[in-house]
């Protein structure tokens, strides 16, 4: 009978947890924050960057000039999905700035008052691109091959951004004569799989299980064993980045220095080696 | 009845030194309860009818439980025989075969998906052959049976060979002295008396099968209706619908937990 007795011991147990629930307790923060260990001299200033996983490549470049150029600081980065970064930042995650994908991430931080209104600064703009595998089975070679009925295609999800955008690409391509008004459903019916991320998209035609895949230009970069296919720019989206200092940042001036840097023509210059389009 | 409850009452007054134990129990319950507790009262908003009817729900719920009994049928009429002929090896050479066997259970389902897809993928190691004979597996409905098939059906395999390896020895004997060949040993003595093992894997099995996630999203993709099972719904909801997903999530531990329950009366009854 003894194990009744945890019962009333759960229950306040309980009750004392339900106390401390945060507002946002639908979205768990995922455990890869950075470590707040640092083996840097005492005086030398850390710079904690939480960035869009797509920008890994690019800001880790970024990141080693600017250290370079400024010794005495240490920049560190968090790459995740800007949905997560969003989460962890409203979860308290220490960070100095914050760099997202998508518009709708930045605005909820705004709102929430974790990033001033005036703050967000346009970073950059990504475009989109059909990859095919090398071997290209199903030869694709344009844009109007994709609503070739039998082709294997893997988008984004469209709960994703990226997937969004592929499937925007697709509606305004079937508003072109030189397209045709079934395209968008034709290729559509084409697609064996939504993907949850956009580096599933990639890792799909990379390992030839897909015959065509539509990611941001920067993934093809980053993924060079496959053939692209450029999307015409009437056709294609321009999906806009933001940058902006974390409110709480205990190291505003050098958040500052650091956007400054990113939006320099040396920090645009590389964003765009990377496969992005620079903004100024 | 009377001597036990003598026995109760003396471990009542040595309650205190029980603390020693009833703490990093509540610890490790609390941690167990609470999370289901938070989605449970999550998801009772008024919506929740409406979310569990939504096509997408209903979709996922049917190819969950689909898949998911295909896969235990296959577990069961493959696994038997294997885990029959386990059960009579001599132990020496059994080691890696059993090793071999328990390896998707301790996988990452991301390593058995990948692994896969190397493997009955288009270009994978038998990619072509299976092209020729007009079988394409990755992004089909059979491409998520198969994959959980790869991750639940060693569960099936475990259960069944401890539990043949149960059954006594002398009805054996027994058995064979009275003229049973091998398949009237196997029908009529060895499934019989593994019975409740058998079933106890089965329904393992299949929780495991409703389950699986990470093999499935790289082997079979997620496109509604065809390969989009409840954990990937789930999992989708968390960006677009998390009312799908709360209540899909709820579906989904109601089922597990009577399940469960089930087969921890029968794993009680067993031995």
């Amino acid at each position: 009978m003894k194990w009744f007795l945890i019962f009333p011991l759960l229950i306040v147990l309980l009750i004392g947890c339900s106390k401390v629930a945060t507002p946002s307790a639908g979205l768990e923060p995922s455990p890869n924050l950075p470590t707040r260990l640092s083996i840097s001299t005492p005086q030398a200033q850390t710079l904690t960057v939480f960035a869009a996983a797509s920008l890994t490549e690019a800001f880790g470049e970024i990141g080693t000039i600017f250290q370079d150029a400024n010794p005495t600081i240490e920049a560190r980065f968090n790459f995740a999905g800007s949905q997560t970064l969003q989460a962890q930042i409203e979860s308290g995650a220490p960070t100095d700035l914050f760099a997202s994908a998508n518009k709708a991430n930045m605005d909820a931080l705004v709102i929430a008052g974790f990033v001033d209104g005036e703050a967000p600064r346009l970073l950059l703009t990504n475009s989109l691109i059909v990859v095919v595998p090398l071997s290209n089975p199903a030869q694709v070679d344009s844009i109007q091959d994709l609503a070739h009925p039998g082709l294997k295609m893997v988008l984004a999800d469209e709960t994703v951004p990226a997937g969004r955008y592929a499937r925007q690409v697709l509606d305004k391509a079937s508003r072109d004569p030189a397209y045709g008004r079934d395209f968008a459903s034709m290729a559509l019916d084409n697609v064996v799989s939504n993907e949850t991320d956009i580096k599933q998209v990639v890792s799909k035609v990379q390992l030839g299980e897909a015959d065509a895949g539509i990611v941001y230009i920067s993934d093809s970069i980053a993924a060079p064993d496959l053939k692209t296919i450029p999307i015409p720019q009437d056709i294609n989206v321009s999906a806009p980045y933001f940058i902006a200092p974390v409110i709480d940042s205990t190291n505003l001036d050098l958040a500052n220095k650091f956007i400054d840097y990113v939006l320099s023509a040396d920090g645009q210059a590389i964003l765009q080696k990377w496969g992005f389009s620079p903004v100024r | 009845m009377k001597s036990s409850k003598v026995i109760n009452v003396k471990r009542f007054l040595d309650f205190e030194s029980l603390w020693i134990f009833i703490l990093p129990s509540l610890v490790l319950l609390g941690l167990f309860v609470l999370p289901l507790i938070a989605l449970i009262l999550r998801s009772a908003n008024p919506h929740a009818v409406e979310d569990a009817f939504s096509e997408q729900a209903l979709q996922a719920l049917t190819l969950s439980l689909v898949t998911s009994l295909i896969t235990v049928v296959i577990a069961a009429a493959f696994g038997t025989p294997l885990a029959y002929i386990l059960s009579r090896l001599k132990s020496t050479h059994k080691t890696w075969l059993e090793a071999l066997l328990d390896l998707p259970i301790v996988l990452p389902p991301s390593v058995a998906g990948l692994a896969l897809l190397l493997a009955f993928g288009r270009n994978g190691l038998l990619g072509s052959q299976l092209e020729l004979a007009g079988i394409h597996l990755p992004f089909t409905s059979a491409a998520v049976i198969v994959a959980q098939t790869f991750v639940a059906a060693p569960l099936f395999v475990r259960s069944a060979r401890v539990g043949f390896s149960h059954v006594d020895r002398e009805v054996v004997e027994a058995a064979r002295v009275e003229g049973a060949n091998q398949w009237q040993l196997f029908t009529e003595i060895m499934v019989p008396l593994a019975g409740r093992a058998l079933a106890s894997g089965a329904m393992i099995t299949w929780m495991r099968a409703l389950g699986e996630f990470g093999a499935t999203i790289l082997f079979a993709g997620n496109l509604q209706g065809v390969t989009q099972t409840m954990p990937m719904a789930i999992y989708l909801g968390f960006e677009s619908n998390l009312g799908v997903a709360m209540v899909l999530s709820v579906m989904l531990i109601i089922i597990s937990i009577l399940v469960l329950a089930a087969t921890k009366r029968l794993e009680n009854h067993t031995y």
